[in-house]
């Protein structure tokens, strides 16, 4: 089976991710589509490590997960903070970066 | 003009070695006043006196075994060190003793250590009489380092620092406004003249490479005559500078707000000369050009009678001495310019006027000091009886000063009248008059002070000066009347070596025509002083309405001309360019800032703070990049 | 040639299309929950497709962190910031769906036609890479081996994170607790002063028919004991305020003393009033003698 499809697949939901992120204005949906990228990155890491035929690839898609979970927790939580402070998880809400 | 023979330093060994500690002991008693504090108050003066001492002695010990020593060995080098390296060339340091600078070591530390023993007396009262002493050893270590240093740079050190010692004494008593501003006045016009050294020391180094004393003498001839010229005109802007000589004189007068023996010491006796000793230093350059040369002869003449109109028209007495310092300081100018003939005598009267002058400005003290710090003469009057010690050293510096028959000044004015005579009748003549005008003025100052009534103000009772202030009066009445007779006979021998003169036979009394004419015309002087000032003085001065009695009293309107020609045409252009800063510059920076400030306007628009809108820039920008790197592919 | 249709093949045509539709479900999904669930379903597909690529550890992993821990936490925090919520999907910012479809279409396009046309060769497949120790020890040997200290550093980045999310959501309390002596000082002051009841609120439900918190407790009149009830609960409305049927067992067990007291001076018992509720009685759990002598 040619592997280009996996990476073709790859491209399609991470442009899914971006649109999500883009059109998205809740908060927790928006992390959601940055996690879909994560994920689509990963599987081209396993694709090409099929591909080339070593184990690297799978080792970056490894380390790939563990940073996204400590990044889920960190941003979580800042969500939650924001929540807490605004009653809001809109990210258009907050906007005060421009000032 | 003739290149003159140069004669090269040996180098030091024996005493020799130690010249260094002239300059050191004086810094070091300045340094050590300065630092403890209060706790020197007690002793302080003491210390200070006894610096200028111990370096008269090492000058002293010096001068003897240059005495014993042949000519060629006399012209000691010491200690010289790199100083600074830069690139090509460097600049070493070191101390030349030879017969110039050690006759110039005798006068400041010898004349020096009488002043600082005078003021023990005279600051007595004064409650930083401390820091005055450290001042004054500041001074001595400063005039140390001009006079002996082997090379401009050096000597330049010493010329700022004699700079800085005589702007801190004018503005000692600093509560005072005119002091104050007398200092700054002092302090801004000899950077005037400062400007000169400097820019003849860049252009020393520009043709020798070096600003050594004896490179520059050595290298000179090879040196194009329009370059000489430059180089006699930059450094007579700066002896004019610091000898107060004309155009550069309106600080001398304004000077004598500092203490009576700061006025005696530098304002008299030694700093002022440093322009003669400078000229005199340079002769090889002077004597390769005669326009220069010139140049300083007629400003050795101006000042003349510049000085001598200003002592003739003043009341105050220390004023009139220092227009007088003017004018004498001009004889010697006029003399150093003459050539190898006249720089012995400009010399010869440097130092004769160093004692006697130092003898009328610290006699001038003791009658301040009598007289509850009253300057004006019209407030004296028969002082004779009132102060008979101070009436008979002040007599004697009189008689030095206008050049009585075997008199200091009578030697070394007249060889310089003589010397006038062989450059050209026109300075000679100049010259005899000038010396008539100064016996006139000063037999006026002599007669408003010690003779005729007293008129003085009310609650005034002249006391007399205590025997530490009279010592240092005789001391340097008795250097008035035998300085002279002295040196006479053997001061141009001693010194040809240096300014390369040729030796004149000069006798005890000249009998010549020349001779007689001087005596006739300083009588005439005399004479015209007694008449006139025999009368009855008003106790207020007269207002005048002749042109030349107003212009002596305001000093020649120096100041309003300064004022016109220089200061207001000065803040003028400061004013337009600090217009044009704020209006072109300014403005050229502030459009600037403003073009970014609206360039930031329209890009703000981007920054509308939302994430989304971020990222979905920063996708586009993604997108252009990885559309530039394929279209690059294929192109 | 017929093209050889491996398991690969099969799973990938399956799970691709699938994990795509997951996808747009997850963007377009009006509701976060749905998003979530929508995400939960890709990271499964996605496992799959890792299986399918010989990748036996990520498979499980995958699942285990993205399904069961990141998509958790997801829930979690869906749960406390508003689970209900419906997401408008009307843009605000001007010109931002023109750049989102600009930058989206030029991305996939470039992405696809660029990477997706990289690999010029086949697979070469990772039973070389794998060998004797099989997948996971293979790759244990990389992470503890060459990658040992992007190991450790990602370590660290975890603590970290745990750390930073530890500080990130505690809250400082804006006033210190009410310490037992303060509380009765209070109270006994509020006591003095408006005669308010200095003793503790009274425990929900206790006389009631339900011994649960949304019922109030009674008084032994029959009457609703105010406060008995968390105000978040009375104002939710989940208190049931049928007094009657609150009353009568208070009032069953009123009849029956006093039947009691008429049997002993003579007077028979009504059955029929006990028999209307046998089981209301039983769960009265009023305390007192009397009350367990008439449970049948």
């Amino acid at each position: 089976m040619n592997p280009n499809a996996y990476i073709v697949l790859s491209s399609i939901l991470f442009c899914l991710g971006l649109l999500g992120f883009l059109v998205r204005r809740n908060a927790l949906v928006a992390f959601m589509s940055i996690e879909l990228m994560l994920n689509a990155a990963n599987l081209s890491f396993v694709t090409f490590a099929n591909v080339h035929g070593n184990l690297d690839g799978q080792v970056a898609a490894f380390f790939v997960m563990v940073v996204a979970a400590a990044e889920v927790v960190v941003g979580l939580a800042i969500i939650m903070m924001i929540f807490r402070t605004r009653r809001s998880a809109s990210v258009d809400d907050e906007n005060l970066l421009r000032h | 003009m003739n290149p003159l023979e140069v004669v090269n330093p040996v180098a030091a060994t024996g005493l020799f070695s130690y010249a260094w500690l002239m300059i050191a002991i004086p810094l070091v008693v300045a340094g050590l006043l300065l630092i403890v504090g209060r706790a020197g108050d007690a002793w302080g003066h003491l210390l200070g006196a006894a610096a200028p001492m111990a370096s008269f002695v090492i000058a002293l010990l010096l001068f003897i075994s240059m005495l014993g020593s042949g000519d060629g060995a006399r012209a000691v080098s010491v200690g010289t060190y790199r100083w600074i390296s830069a690139g090509s060339w460097t600049v070493s340091a070191g101390l030349l003793v030879d017969q110039l600078s050690i006759l110039f070591a005798l006068l400041v530390t010898g004349v020096g250590s009488l002043i600082f023993v005078y003021s023990i007396g005279y600051m007595r009262e004064d409650p930083a009489r401390r820091r005055f002493f450290a001042f004054l050893n500041l001074f001595v270590a400063a005039m140390m380092i001009l006079v002996l240093a082997d090379n401009y740079l050096v000597l330049f050190v010493g010329w700022e620092g004699v700079g800085l010692a005589s702007y801190l004494l004018i503005g000692f008593w600093q509560e005072r406004n005119s002091a104050a501003l007398a200092a700054k006045k002092a302090f801004i016009t000899n950077k005037v003249g400062d400007l000169g050294l400097l820019t003849a020391m860049f252009a020393m180094f520009a043709l020798f490479g070096s600003v050594d004393f004896s490179t520059v003498n050595a290298q000179a001839p090879a040196m194009p005559s329009g370059w000489a010229t430059a180089l006699g005109l930059l450094l007579l802007l700066a002896a004019c500078g610091k000898s107060a000589q004309v155009p550069l004189q309106v600080w001398l007068l304004d000077a004598m707000e500092g203490p009576t023996p700061v006025s005696a010491l530098i304002h008299a006796a030694t700093m002022v000369t440093a322009g003669v000793y400078l000229v005199v230093r340079s002769h090889a350059i002077f004597a390769l050009s005669e326009p220069a040369s010139l140049a300083v002869s007629i400003v050795g003449l101006a000042s003349v009678f510049a000085g001598a109109w200003i002592g003739c028209a003043k009341d105050d007495i220390k004023k009139v001495l220092a227009g007088s310092t003017m004018s004498q300081i001009g004889y010697m100018m006029l003399a150093a310019g003459i050539g190898p003939a006249g720089a012995a005598f400009a010399i010869f009267h440097l130092l004769t006027h160093g004692a006697f002058k130092a003898n009328l400005f610290l006699g001038a003290g003791a009658i301040m000091h009598g007289m509850d710090d009253d300057v004006d003469m019209r407030h004296y009057g028969a002082l004779a009886r009132a102060m008979p010690w101070v009436f008979a050293t002040f007599a004697c510096g009189y008689l030095a000063i206008i050049g009585f028959p075997f008199f200091a000044g009578y030697y070394s004015k007249d060889h310089i009248i003589s010397a006038a005579f062989g450059k050209s009748p026109v300075f000679g003549w100049l010259a005899l008059a000038g010396a008539g005008i100064t016996a006139f003025y000063m037999t006026r100052l002599v007669m408003m002070t010690f003779f005729g009534p007293a008129r003085h103000l009310p609650g005034v009772h002249p006391h007399r000066p205590g025997p530490v202030m009279v010592v240092p009066l005789v001391v340097l009445a008795a250097a008035s009347v035998f300085s002279g007779l002295a040196l006479n006979g053997w001061i141009q021998g001693w010194l040809a070596p240096a300014v390369g003169a040729e030796v004149e036979p000069s006798h005890l009394l000249e009998l010549s025509w020349m001779g007689a004419v001087t005596l006739l015309v300083v009588g005439l002087g005399v004479a015209l002083g007694v008449v006139l000032y025999r009368r009855p003085i008003a106790q207020q001065q007269p207002v005048s309405h002749n042109f030349f009695v107003n212009a002596g009293r305001n000093e020649l309107y120096a100041n309003a001309l300064n004022e016109a020609v220089l200061m207001r045409p000065g803040q003028a252009l400061c004013e337009g360019l600090d217009f044009a800063d704020k209006e072109l510059v300014d403005g050229a920076a502030r459009s600037s800032a403003e073009l970014a400030k609206a360039g930031g306007g329209v890009l703000r628009l981007a920054e509308n703070g939302y994430v989304r809108s971020y990222g979905a820039t920063m996708a586009l920008g993604i997108v252009a990049v990885g559309l530039v790197m394929i279209l690059g592919r294929l192109a | 040639m017929i093209p050889l249709v491996t398991g690969q093949a099969i799973a990938f045509w399956i799970l691709g299309p699938l994990s795509i539709a997951a996808g747009a479900g997850m963007v377009f999904s009006r509701k976060p929950v749905h998003c979530a669930l929508c995400l939960a379903g890709l990271m499964c597909c996605l496992a799959g497709l890792y299986a399918s690529l010989d990748a036996p550890f990520l498979f499980v992993a995958q699942i285990i962190v993205y399904t069961g821990a990141v998509m958790m936490l997801f829930v979690f925090t869906m749960m406390m910031i508003g689970v209900d919520s419906v997401d408008e999907m009307v843009e605000t910012i001007k010109g931002q769906r023109a750049a989102t479809a600009i930058a989206v279409l030029g991305l996939a396009v470039l992405l696809v036609s660029a990477v997706g046309h990289g690999i010029l060769t086949g697979s070469q497949g990772l039973a070389q890479a794998n060998g004797q120790a099989g997948n996971v020890r293979s790759l244990a040997f990389l992470v503890f081996g060459r990658y040992v200290f992007a190991f450790e550093a990602t370590a660290a980045l975890l603590i970290t994170a745990a750390l930073a999310a530890m500080v990130l959501s505690h809250g400082e309390p804006l006033v210190g607790k009410e310490r037992q002596r303060a509380r009765l000082e209070r109270r006994t002051k509020e006591f003095a002063a408006t005669g308010a009841d200095p003793g503790p609120l009274p425990s929900p439900g206790i006389y009631a028919r339900h011994n649960s918190v949304d019922h109030p407790a009674l008084l032994p009149d029959g009457a609703i004991a105010d406060g008995s009830v968390i105000a978040t609960l009375a104002a939710r409305g989940a208190v049931i305020v049928d007094k009657g049927r609150l009353v009568a067992p208070t009032v069953r067990a009123d009849q029956a003393l006093a039947d009691v007291h008429d049997e002993q001076h003579g007077i028979l018992p009504g059955e029929a009033e006990l028999s209307a509720a046998p089981g209301e009685a039983e769960l009265s759990a009023v305390p007192g003698g009397p009350a367990k002598e008439i449970t049948p």
